[in-house]
């Protein structure tokens, strides 16, 4: 543990929930990266927030999200889930974006930042492939060189998102070190952008990551809270619910649909993390349960390691949320107690998955699943107006789901 | 305050220092002894011990496997700190600690300090230190414990940053070669040699030692014309993972990088 005190300093920012000036959380979050990455990092921190407020940078992004990406995305009344759960269930459809998952808003985003950097060439890191196929999605679309890199072991469960890729003209490399899966990925990408510092662009795809990307990619998918507000405003005459829910991986659909209700302490916050076998199994990717504070990615966090410092390789049958690390925004905000943490099994998210198809006619993505499997295990009021994030659709996931048919179907 | 024994290196030897770097724990858990003490041996001129991290961001294939292998092997931060205590006192060489700085938040960032004080290690690499962190929260405890603390520059580091680094190292500058990760190259290109030109005219008052893509007589003599001298790992690690017969195996390494073979 940190035995040296750290001021927690916020100036400029209103809220408490935003990135300081130093690029904290609290005490999470800041740079802690290589020298060799410094002068990217550092170029980034220089211009982005710049840059995302230039009229004619929102006026591109705001055009793309409408038309390519298909945004306003809805928010369903989920009509007979509600009477299931007995509350008031509204889904967010993040899986009717282009692609089908939230991350093509941060890579929408974050490739009209890599054209006005000058960048030339795209990395990004990828686990379950939609961040890959969003990337590589818009890398087609702005005619740009792309390379993503894939645990190996990602590869083999999520393969049509890898043929997505390869058909959209990425290149896909695998990342063949660790456990072979999103961290090992991450740790590619990052060493491809140390080999590559001038025409290289970094899309990360989560709000994880040296400072600024944390607060960058929450203010690209910010656009989920943004649209909720408005939507919730005209189902049900208030902007604000009871309750809002989302699994975390790296936690980009997670800030997304909370950004706007942070400093609404009336509104619940509900992170739902993969449990993988069972919090306790070794076989896990509890992070808020497991994690202990240190660096991540650059990243002061909370981790999953060993009492010396080595990370532990997570588990988890999705490949998006088999991470072992959160962003620092949730690692403050679990801490603080400002959201809630809840831990999910696979089976517990496989009987989700199945339940919300033969329920809603909506197949969702496996790290989506988990959210909706922490229903079961909340206390909420019959009143209470609770919405998820549906942040992905599980087509990439039929693999899987085709081996559990017997079993969960029923 | 007296000088430590890298500082009074520097301050009696300005030309072809030689730097190796070794993963502790790596080809055996304990290796550490034969290692360091053949290196001394063999007249290399310091030794930077690499504390194996299973995530090492910076470093190519071969210094991840070494890592990999030596965490294998059963290496932490204490037992290397276990095998030091013992080692220090048998050698004079300057020894120099490498590693990720999560490990050390791990440890206590006090509680190592002290505890690198206590065993005699001489000087710091923690590549993912940002120079702001390490001036607010450790610099004074470094310094006052006797210790040198390093830090990197590339090719991409800006003039101001390279001043700023000259005024909080208290050791050497270490000088990253090129634009990359570490791993063995055979040749220097003509832009390194620019850079280190540049690097050279800016007259820093740390002395410079020019690491990454450093393997053989020839890198190291070039390296040694633009600095004050150079660092070996990934070339020294291959060594190491095909030898059987370490004392001379590493003897036979150094005489190769400084060209003073028979053949
Ligand atoms: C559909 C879907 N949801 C969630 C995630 C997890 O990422 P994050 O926590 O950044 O939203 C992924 C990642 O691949 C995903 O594909």
């Amino acid at each position: 543990m940190a035995d040296i005190a750290r001021k927690n300093t916020l100036s400029r920012t209103t809220s408490s929930y935003q990135v300081d000036d130093s690029g904290y959380y609290g005490e999470f979050g800041g740079a802690f990266i290589p020298e060799m990455l410094h002068p990217n990092v550092e170029e980034l921190r220089n211009t982005y927030l710049d840059m995302m407020e230039e009229p004619n940078f929102k006026k591109e992004f705001n055009a793309l999200l409408k038309d390519y990406v298909g945004r306003p995305t809805p928010l369903y009344f989920a009509k007979r889930l509600s009477e299931h759960y007995n509350a008031k269930i509204y889904l967010k459809r993040e899986d009717l974006c282009h692609t089908g998952a939230h991350k093509i808003n941060n890579t929408i985003g974050q490739i009209l930042v890599a054209k006005r950097l000058g960048k030339k060439r795209i990395i990004a890191e990828t686990g379950a492939g939609q961040h890959g196929v969003a990337t590589a999605t818009v890398c087609a679309l702005m005619g740009i060189e792309c390379v993503v890199y894939m645990g190996e072991v990602d590869i083999a469960r999520q393969a049509p998102n890898v043929s997505r890729m390869k058909m959209l003209g990425a290149e896909v490399r695998p990342a063949t070190s660790g456990s072979r899966t999103l961290k090992d990925a991450t740790n590619e990408a990052i060493r491809d952008w140390i080999n590559n510092p001038e025409n290289t662009h970094y899309i990360i795809g989560s709000v994880v990551g040296p400072h600024p990307y944390p607060d960058m990619v929450a203010r690209f998918q910010s656009v989920i809270s943004e649209e909720c507000i408005w939507q919730l405003e005209a189902a049900e005459n208030r902007s604000y619910p009871d309750i809002v829910m989302a699994c975390v991986g790296g936690g980009s659909n997670a800030a997304g649909m909370y950004y706007h209700y942070l400093d609404h302490p009336e509104v619940r916050l509900i992170a739902v993390e993969a449990a993988g076998l069972g919090v306790d199994s070794g076989e896990s990717a509890a992070t808020s349960v497991l994690g202990t504070k240190g660096i991540i990615h650059g990243s002061r966090t909370l981790l999953m390691q060993t009492p010396d410092g080595q990370i532990v390789e997570p588990y988890s049958i999705s490949a998006g949320l088999d991470y072992p690390g959160i962003g620092p925004l949730h690692a403050h905000l679990i801490s603080t107690k400002r959201a809630e943490a809840i831990s999910i099994t696979d089976d517990d998210a496989l009987t989700a998955a199945f339940f919300l198809s033969r329920i809603e006619g909506i197949i969702p993505a496996l790290e989506t699943a988990h959210a909706f499997a922490a229903l079961k295990y909340m206390d909420y009021r019959s009143t209470d107006v609770i919405l998820i994030n549906l942040s992905g659709r599980g087509d990439k996931d039929l693999d899987t789901y085709i081996k559990y048919l017997d079993r969960y179907a029923k | 305050m007296q000088l430590n024994r890298l500082q009074q290196l520097f301050a009696k030897k300005q030309h072809h220092i030689l730097n190796i770097y070794f993963t502790a724990g790596f080809p055996s858990l304990n290796d550490t002894e034969s290692i360091i003490l053949s290196l001394a041996r063999a007249g290399v001129d310091l030794i930077e011990v690499g504390i194996p991290y299973s995530d090492p961001l910076a470093d190519g294939p071969t210094i991840q496997q070494s890592g990999q292998k030596a965490i294998e092997n059963g290496m932490t931060l204490s037992v290397l700190f276990e095998q030091l205590k013992i080692i220090r006192p048998q050698v004079e060489v300057p020894l120099v600690l490498m590693g990720y700085f999560n490990q050390v938040m791990q440890y206590g960032e006090k509680a190592f300090i002290e505890k690198c004080a206590e065993i005699g290690i001489d000087g710091l690499i923690l590549p993912d230190l940002p120079l702001l962190e390490y001036e607010t929260y450790y610099k004074n405890l470094v310094e006052e414990a006797g210790i040198c603390i390093n830090f990197l520059i590339t090719p991409q580091t800006s003039e101001k940053r390279i001043r700023k680094v000259d005024e909080l190292t208290n050791g050497f500058i270490y000088m990253v070669s090129n634009s990359s990760i570490t791993g063995a190259k055979s040749e220097i290109s003509e832009k390194q040699l620019t850079y280190f030109n540049y690097i050279n005219e800016m007259n820093l008052t740390n002395p410079r030692l020019i690491g990454f893509g450093i393997s053989n007589h020839e890198t190291f003599k070039t390296a040694c014309k633009y600095a004050q001298g150079a660092i070996i790992g990934s070339a020294f690690i291959k060594m190491l993972e095909h030898s059987d017969d370490l004392g001379e195996d590493i003897n036979q390494f150094v005489k190769m990088i400084r060209g003073q073979n028979q053949n």
